[in-house]
């Protein structure tokens, strides 16, 4: 279980809610190719931190280990492998392109020196295995050091291959590769428990997978209708409960909330609860159901709770209660006078994410022109911090922004109609155990760090 | 305005006229957010947005179903609110814009049920070639099916003339890189359209029916996978 990260907003002292700044020296770190970050994700010690963008390209950065000479700089996030994982296709029936975007990566748990993870495109889903090569033999008898055969007649002795340091390398392989499971798009992919299967959902059905085996899954969840006529509510996101192998959830474009348990049925069409919260009388508009749709669903580490992500809200769930939410928080409450522009534009349908810290006290989620929201559950504290360039030199810390919505207006406030919608942050991560944060602006990746955590240790 | 500055607008010539009325409508401060009933006008003009979407939505090669589904329930609710009630007697004439709403109502109603089913339909139809069947399912998703829609459509029905005044010929022409020759056999043709005659002038009776075995075989061959999908056989193989 991750240690007790203090509470990063703020400590009681009244000081301002600044804790946190970024990584050194190297940010903002962007991508080799200035493409479009389209997901991020830690492994389950933090070591390592994947990205994957629209171009089908994965980059996994490593924390170097902290040194015991500059104690100040925590461990930095370097590039530690590049690789091209989905490439273009072409579906010849459809004549339609196969995008190649990774819309989701997922890390399996490390069970030997190699890495492994997960990454999908909107149809396939790969796993890759990244190893380290440190040492290479020399010395062969057949073979000079170029790797030319060796003239057999020079040959006048034996010796033994010995094993000799060389530089690092990383290499990364494609294990497997689990195509045709899919009809529609795929929109999440999660790693059961056991550490054997894992799920894949697309809009209308969840597939299970064995890791080993590539060329056929099991239909979990269907929710096509029989007449697509009939077709009123998709799947959007999906998630493995943490500790129980048999329990999953997956949520809906109408805002509900399904957890599944595989013993009950082979089909698990039928849900074992239904997470829904009444629509709010005075609140309805034409566009109630849109902003209801969950874009994202995340299990707490203690597997109590799950966390949703709405347009406007971030919702949390306790797994005994079904009837609605145990806390709501508003992201940006000052955008509901304008969804009908917001539907005109499109951007009523982004998708964010959301995530949870190591301790399951602080939940963070992005929002537009480049800010990200956390929430303390326990203090109900908020603070909207920034990505950007300005904001993130080394060793500055992050200032606290503020969105006006008319009436007083102080100095750094942003109003409402300044803010850039081209800008969101769809993408975010935390690290799984200390209050490290990992921030996708568009092709642009932050990581930020707690400083005043650091220094505790 | 209150679009904030370096965001992209698409379509701007079409939507120009739309968003003032509608935007006007949603700013004005004096009214509570949705506790008032929008005006007709407004309403109409997010019809129009509403249908101009599900337009450009389905003429993607590959809809995003879930902004498809979204925008379609959108619709019906917007729908909904403009239709007139049934009981009502008729009322002193309101503005223009009810009706130009109800007219709109009326012919893009069966034209949008149409062409949605149509095409989710035809998603439904291409999986069916590509991929072996699926389990059944015992229960579809909560939600009111479509009121009065017209029985689900082929493919082919696409070209008909119910969608013809909300679909142009855009949606024709996704359609136009893929071989059709396999549809336009007679093989394919509804029944009631009867028989449309054959490449060559006038064949027998039973050569005719000796071209749809050969063609009935060969495109079994292609479901089944023995044989990789390229242009049937001409006839008198």
């Amino acid at each position: 279980m991750p240690s007790g990260t203090l509470a990063p907003l703020g400590s009681g002292s009244g000081s301002a809610l600044s804790y946190w700044g970024p990584n050194e020296p190297h940010l903002p770190v962007s991508p080799p190719t200035a493409d479009i970050i389209s997901t991020v994700e830690f492994n389950h010690t933090g070591e390592l931190l994947a990205t994957g963008d629209k171009g089908g390209r994965v980059v996994i950065f490593q924390r170097e280990p902290e040194s015991k000479n500059a104690p100040h700089s925590q461990g930095e996030y370097d590039v530690y492998s590049t690789f091209q994982s989905h490439e273009p296709e072409f579906d010849y029936l459809k004549s339609l392109e196969i995008e190649e975007k990774i819309n989701k990566i997922k890390w399996l748990p490390q069970q030997n020196a190699a890495h492994s993870l997960l990454s999908t495109n909107d149809k396939t889903i790969k796993l890759w295995k990244i190893t380290e090569r440190d040492k290479r033999p020399e010395g062969y008898n057949l073979k000079d050091e170029e790797g030319k055969l060796k003239d057999l007649s020079t040959v006048t002795s034996l010796q033994v291959p010995v094993l000799k340091p060389m530089d690092l390398m990383v290499e990364v392989s494609p294990r497997r590769v689990f195509a045709n499971g899919h009809t529609y798009h795929i929109n999440s992919i999660s790693v059961n428990s056991d550490c054997e299967t894992y799920m894949s959902a697309d809009d209308l059905r969840i597939n299970l997978w064995h890791l080993a085996i590539t060329d056929r899954s099991f239909n979990i969840v269907d929710i096509k209708p029989a007449n697509m006529e009939d077709l009123t509510e998709v799947i959007t996101a999906s998630e493995f409960h943490p500790h129980h192998c048999n329990l999953f959830v997956y949520s809906s474009s109408k805002g509900s909330l399904r957890l599944c348990d595989m013993r009950a049925a082979a089909l698990c069409d039928k849900h074992s609860k239904l997470f829904e919260e009444p629509e709010d009388p005075s609140n309805r508009s034409f566009f109630s159901e849109i902003i209801s749709s969950v874009s994202d669903v995340k299990f707490s580490h203690s597997g109590r709770y799950m966390l949703t992500r709405d347009y406007l809200t971030v919702k949390v769930w306790d797994l005994n209660m079904e009837a609605r939410p145990i806390e709501t928080y508003q992201v940006h409450d000052y955008l509901r006078s304008k969804l009908c522009s917001l539907y005109e534009n499109d951007c009523i349908f982004d998708k964010f994410e959301c995530a949870w810290n190591g301790s399951d006290s602080v939940i963070m989620t992005g929002a537009y022109n480049n800010f990200f929201r956390m929430f303390d559950r326990n203090t109900k504290r908020d603070v909207t911090l920034e990505a950007s360039r300005e904001s993130s030199k080394p060793r500055a810390v992050l200032k606290p922004r503020r969105v006006c919505v008319g009436g007083k207006r102080r100095r750094d406030d942003i109003s409402v109609d300044s803010l850039d919608f081209t800008k969101k942050i769809l993408h975010t991560a935390w690290h799984p155990a200390e209050n490290i944060i990992a921030i996708a602006a568009t092709n642009n990746l932050y990581i930020f760090q707690d400083k005043v955590n650091s220094e505790m240790h | 305005m209150m679009l904030s500055k370096g965001l992209k607008r698409k379509r701007e010539e079409e939507r120009e006229k739309e968003t003032l009325a509608v935007d006007a409508w949603w700013l004005d401060p004096s009214l509570p957010a949705a506790a008032q009933a929008p005006p007709a006008a407004a309403s109409s003009s997010l019809f129009d947005l509403s249908v101009l979407k599900l337009h450009h939505s389905l003429r993607q090669g590959e809809p995003d179903l879930r902004h498809l589904v979204l925008v379609v329930n959108t619709l019906r609710r917007i729908q909904a609110s403009m239709a007139p009630a049934p009981t009502l007697p008729p009322v002193p004439s309101p503005p223009t814009a009810p009706c130009a709403a109800d007219s709109l109502l009326a012919s893009s109603d069966a034209a949008l049920s149409a062409s949605m089913a149509s095409l989710l339909e035809d998603l439904s139809h291409i999986e069916g070639l590509s991929q072996a069947p699926q389990p059944l399912v015992d229960e579809g998703p909560p939600g009111r099916p479509v009121g009065g829609s017209p029985p689900s459509l082929g493919a082919l029905d696409l070209l008909g003339p119910a969608t013809g005044c909300l679909l142009d010929d855009e949606l024709e022409g996704l359609f136009e890189d893929i071989d059709t020759s396999m549809y336009d056999s007679e093989l394919w043709a509804p029944a009631s359209e009867g028989l449309k005659p054959g490449p060559e002038d006038g064949p027998g009776k039973e050569e005719a029916l000796e071209l749809d075995e050969a063609e009935l075989d060969y495109l079994l061959d292609v479901l089944v996978g023995t044989q990789a999908l390229e242009r049937p056989p001409g006839p008198g193989r």
